[in-house]
């Protein structure tokens, strides 16, 4: 290594160096899984050349071959990203300039650099990922970094790096306060902390605006949660678990959609039974507008409105991790009304469909005495025949329906729910589709319960006179373990089920529950807190107006500031003030006013002597009272309040030099 | 104004008299003569380190005289065994037996001449025998006399052929002093006069033994109040926090600092000791005990390093 022209003291020893390298890499390593691969290879590749050049003691790489580098980099995250702006292929030019950096290591400025992007990089792991995993491996990778920081202020220091990590947490510990402080009074703008505009809302599992076929059980397939919810009074049995969520009332014979008059009618009116049921959901991302209720809701915290098919329903896109309380009522009268031009809609069947099915409707229908009978009697014909539930049905090719209904008997929630309906129309009985969740498990590390994406359901409602909606499920009457425990017990043993749908037991369940309620509290507490729970603390801080709250965030800061200077001026303080030391202190002082000041190394009898010589008409009156002084604080004498008196009176007295 | 608090005097009428006697040798050389005599009072061992040349061994020779203690001089070189610095069992043909043969170490002063020449096994039986104040040969353990002092010197270990001692075993040693060339005055002086043998032939004891164990008893009683006690852990507690130095000063170095500052304190006529007095010896008590980390010269700037701490 060429290191002609920089001051020993500002060389990099090799094993510092060697630690460098291995925090970058600390701190790079999670993008490696956003990176392309030829970028984290690059990366990678730079920091085992740089390491290779110090042991060996070669040069590093020239300026040309630098620029070249740097040319070719800008040319590949062009090709790789079709740009070099924007926040991925932003990232993506950080690690490869870090990686960079690190070629052109040579003082310890470089190495200050180098740290310095290091703690930009981390910064970005927030703008992908924000679980409390990552805020752990960025605490780590900060007390890293922070280490190196303090290692290249202290050279002389080496071989002690312990002492440094500890500086490092202490340090780190000491801005825990400030941290929090910020946290909670600095002004926050809506939206999650951490979201990019252009990157919002990727790729989330969710229940699907529409319905076909499949849809659901390839849902079920997800152990991703859905929500989570708290209940003040305890759950609800399992059986009466529907979170009621996308109801579909148009149909083209293949394919369930929600319907646009849902959402212009007016809303059914609802008439709750019984006291609510009071919970608060926290619901993640879906990228869709419907909020997840118990049914049936009676009433939500936030800007949501109920359409005419009692569906949940917000203004925009739900693309962050939202919390609302919501009340329910389990018993319930929905709609008792119902309009031709809605019963024209909610009975409606595309023509020349289904003939078998509608075939079979009709001779319910004169099997019958009324439409109440009539639901009774079809939920039993899944009973009767051999139907069964899979979350692998056959293929059905032309018509989904008749085929299901009549020859595979095999199928999943959507098919008994789509079947069911079809046969309710045909039969002319108001029937819509609902989709949701049905289940959900408490966890008992945290009280809550967690719902999965495996919990998704279909069910039905069919709309009898004088009783309004009844929520039917024809999939309870071929598995009613489903209704009753849940998916893993009703699907056969050769279908694959994600391991949430199991129940809890095992270490391995149990320290997935703990680790989530852990997570809901993180994402309870610290991700969600935004704008509305900022104002609510502010609220009940009485720090309502931006200026309260700027002069608390001020005042909390000097306060914090404050707290840890006076705990380290406490620490290092002289045990008690001896009263013979300050009597000295004054005649010092006005000693120094006439401009001779103590130097602070000096000891009484140098300085007696020096001010002597500097003033010999007062040497006896100062030479008397530094003896006085040494006998007192340095004597064998113990010091009697009579000699303090008499130094204080001394040096009161003493004239003026 | 009527002072009642005074600092009792000691009386210094005799170690006046062996300063004096020494600067009558030695010219031009007050302090380290002071230093020398103090940590003789404190029961330390001195090391003196400098050229040659410059006095090192006169200074040993005229505090031997002037203590009135028996002296035995030990030329170090680098073909030294151990048993020539504290003797050995040889066999007698008259007694047909082994009897002991002390060493030149068997004396009450000894003057370790060029200690770094010595092989470190040699140097380690003397610095044992510094620490323990005895020897044991062949298993069994002989007393040295009391008192016993050790004076070594030292030529700077950038000379060839010296094996510097270890820093743990130059802690065994209270004080080391430097002597330097004379001033231009006293140069011309030396030059003039006698030759100094012979002047250090016609020295007599200027005190008897009994007088100095006195004194010694004296300079352990002077008085160290809680106030130079915060002072000594100040500076204790700077050296740790150096970064220049490599290590801190350990506890037994401030007790070898205070015992120092005692003798004097005792030497300039106080019976209880001030922060100046533990500043006079800093430089000779801590300057060995300290390295420092980028220049490999120990003890430079041990008075620029007092002047960072302020006095409590």
């Amino acid at each position: 290594m060429s290191t002609g022209g920089i001051p020993p003291e500002e060389r990099i020893p090799p094993d510092s160096l060697a630690w460098l390298l291995a925090v970058m890499a600390f701190v790079i390593a999670p993008h490696t899984l956003q990176l392309p691969l030829w970028l984290s290879a690059a990366v990678v590749a730079c920091g085992v050349l740089r390491i290779m050049l110090a042991y060996r003691g070669e040069r590093l790489p020239g300026r040309t071959v630098r620029v070249l580098a740097v040319a070719a980099a800008t040319t590949g995250i062009y090709l790789s990203y079709g740009t070099i702006f924007g926040l991925d292929a932003g990232v993506a030019m950080l690690c490869l300039m870090a990686g960079f950096k690190v070629l052109e290591l040579r003082s310890r400025r470089d190495v200050m650099v180098t740290l310095l992007l290091g703690y930009f990089l981390l910064v970005t792991h927030f703008l992908y990922d924000q679980s409390l995993f990552t805020a752990g491996y960025m605490l780590v990778a900060v007390c890293g970094l922070t280490t190196l920081l303090i290692t290249t202020q202290q050279p002389t220091h080496r071989g002690k790096p312990l002492t440094h990590v500890r500086l490092a947490a202490t340090m780190l510990a000491q801005a825990l306060p400030i941290m929090v402080i910020l946290f909670l009074l600095f002004p926050r703008v809506p939206g999650p902390l951490w979201s990019m505009p252009d990157d919002a809302g990727g790729a989330t599992t969710g229940l699907s605006d529409e319905m076909s076929p499949g849809s659901i059980s390839e849902l079920s397939q997800s152990d991703e949660v859905a929500f989570r919810a708290e209940f003040e009074n305890g759950p609800p049995v399992y059986p009466q678990r529907y979170w009621r969520g996308p109801v579909f009332s148009s149909y083209d014979g293949n394919t369930w959609r929600q319907a646009d008059e849902d959402v212009n009618r007016e809303p059914p009116d609802v008439q709750p039974v019984g006291e609510p049921l009071r919970y608060t959901v926290t619901l993640e991302p879906h990228d869709e507008r419907w909020l997840l209720a118990l049914d049936l809701a009676t009433g939500v915290d936030r800007e949501a409105s109920f359409d005419a098919a009692h569906q949940l329903r917000q203004d925009d896109p739900l693309r962050e991790r939202v919390r609302y309380a919501a009340r329910s009522s389990l018993q319930y009268r929905l709609g008792t009304t119902l309009g031709d031009e809605a019963r024209r809609h909610y009975t409606h069947l595309p023509d020349d469909t289904h003939p078998q099915a509608r075939d079979l409707a009709r001779e319910w229908r004169a099997d019958t005495a009324d439409d109440t009978e009539l639901v009774e009697h079809g939920l039993g014909h899944f009973r009767r025949e051999p139907f069964s539930y899979t979350l692998q049905p056959p293929r059905l090719d032309e018509d989904s329906i008749d085929e299901f209904l009549f020859e595979t008997r095999a199928g999943f929630c959507e098919h008994y729910a789509a079947a069911f309906t079809v046969l309710m129309r045909a039969a002319d009985i108001p029937a819509r589709v609902v989709t949701g969740y049905l289940g959900g498990r408490m966890n008992p590390a945290g009280d809550y319960m967690i719902v999965r994406q495996s919990d998704a359901h279909a069910w039905v409602e069919v709309w009898l006179e004088g009783e309004g909606w009844r929520s039917v499920d024809p999939t309870g009457y071929v598995a009613p373990e489903r209704v009753e425990r849940g998916l893993a017990g009703a699907v056969p043993d050769t279908d694959p089920v994600p391991s949430g749908a199991f129940d809890a037991d095992g270490i391995v369940q149990n320290l997935a529950l703990r680790w989530d309620a852990v997570n809901a509290y993180w994402n309870r507490w610290v991700l969600a807190y935004g704008p509305n729970l900022q104002q609510e603390l502010m609220e009940r801080l009485k720090l309502d107006s931006w200026q309260r709250m700027a002069l608390a965030l001020l005042g909390a800061m000097a306060l914090s500031l404050g707290l840890v200077t006076a705990v380290l001026l406490l620490r290092n303080r002289d045990p008690a003030p001896d009263p013979v030391a300050r009597e000295w202190q004054r005649f010092c002082e006005r000693l120094a006013r006439a401009g001779l000041p103590r130097r602070p190394d000096e000891g009484p009898r140098d300085y007696a002597r020096r001010a002597a010589a500097q003033w010999p008409e007062h040497a006896d009156t100062i030479q008397a009272i530094a003896a006085r002084y040494q006998a007192l604080r340095y004597g064998l004498t113990s010091a009697e309040s009579n000699d303090i008196r008499s130094l204080r009176h001394a040096v009161k007295h003493m004239p003026r030099p | 104004m009527a002072l009642h608090a005074r600092l009792r005097g000691n009386d210094t009428a005799t170690t006046d008299r062996i300063v004096a006697a020494a600067e009558g040798v030695i010219l031009g050389k007050s302090r380290p003569i002071r230093l020398a005599v103090a940590c003789l009072l404190a029961r330390g061992h001195l090391l003196i380190e400098d050229l040659p040349g410059v006095g090192k061994t006169t200074l040993a020779l005229v505090l031997a005289r002037l203590f009135g203690l028996e002296f035995r001089r030990i030329q170090f070189t680098s073909d030294m065994l151990p048993a020539d610095v504290v003797g050995a069992s040889i066999y007698d043909r008259n007694s047909g037996g082994f009897s002991f043969h002390p060493g030149p170490i068997f004396t009450q002063l000894a003057l370790a001449d060029e200690v770094n020449r010595a092989t470190p096994k040699t140097q380690s039986a003397l610095l044992e025998a510094m620490e323990e104040r005895q020897v044991t040969v062949e298993g069994s353990t002989r007393q040295l006399p009391e008192p016993f002092f050790v004076i070594a010197t030292q030529n700077p270990d950038t000379q060839l052929g010296t094996f510097p001692l270890p820093e743990s075993q130059l802690d065994r040693f209270l004080m080391r002093i430097h002597l330097g060339y004379p001033g231009r005055d006293a140069e011309r002086e030396l030059l003039a006069g006698r030759d100094r043998r012979l002047m250090i032939r016609d020295l007599r004891p200027a005190v008897t033994q009994d007088e100095l164990q006195a004194l010694q008893r004296r300079a352990e009683a002077v008085h160290v109040a809680d106030a130079l006690v915060a002072y000594v852990q100040a500076i204790l507690s700077h050296t740790r926090n150096d970064a220049d130095l490599r290590h801190g000063l350990s506890p037994r170095a401030g007790q070898a600092l205070l015992r120092a500052a005692r003798a004097w304190a005792l030497l300039e006529g106080r019976d209880a000791v001030l922060p100046e007095d533990v500043q006079a010896v800093f430089p000779a008590v801590a300057g060995h005990r300290l390295q420092g980390r980028e220049h490999n010269s120990p003890g430079t700037g041990t008075e620029a390093l007092l002047a960072n701490i302020p006095i409590p």
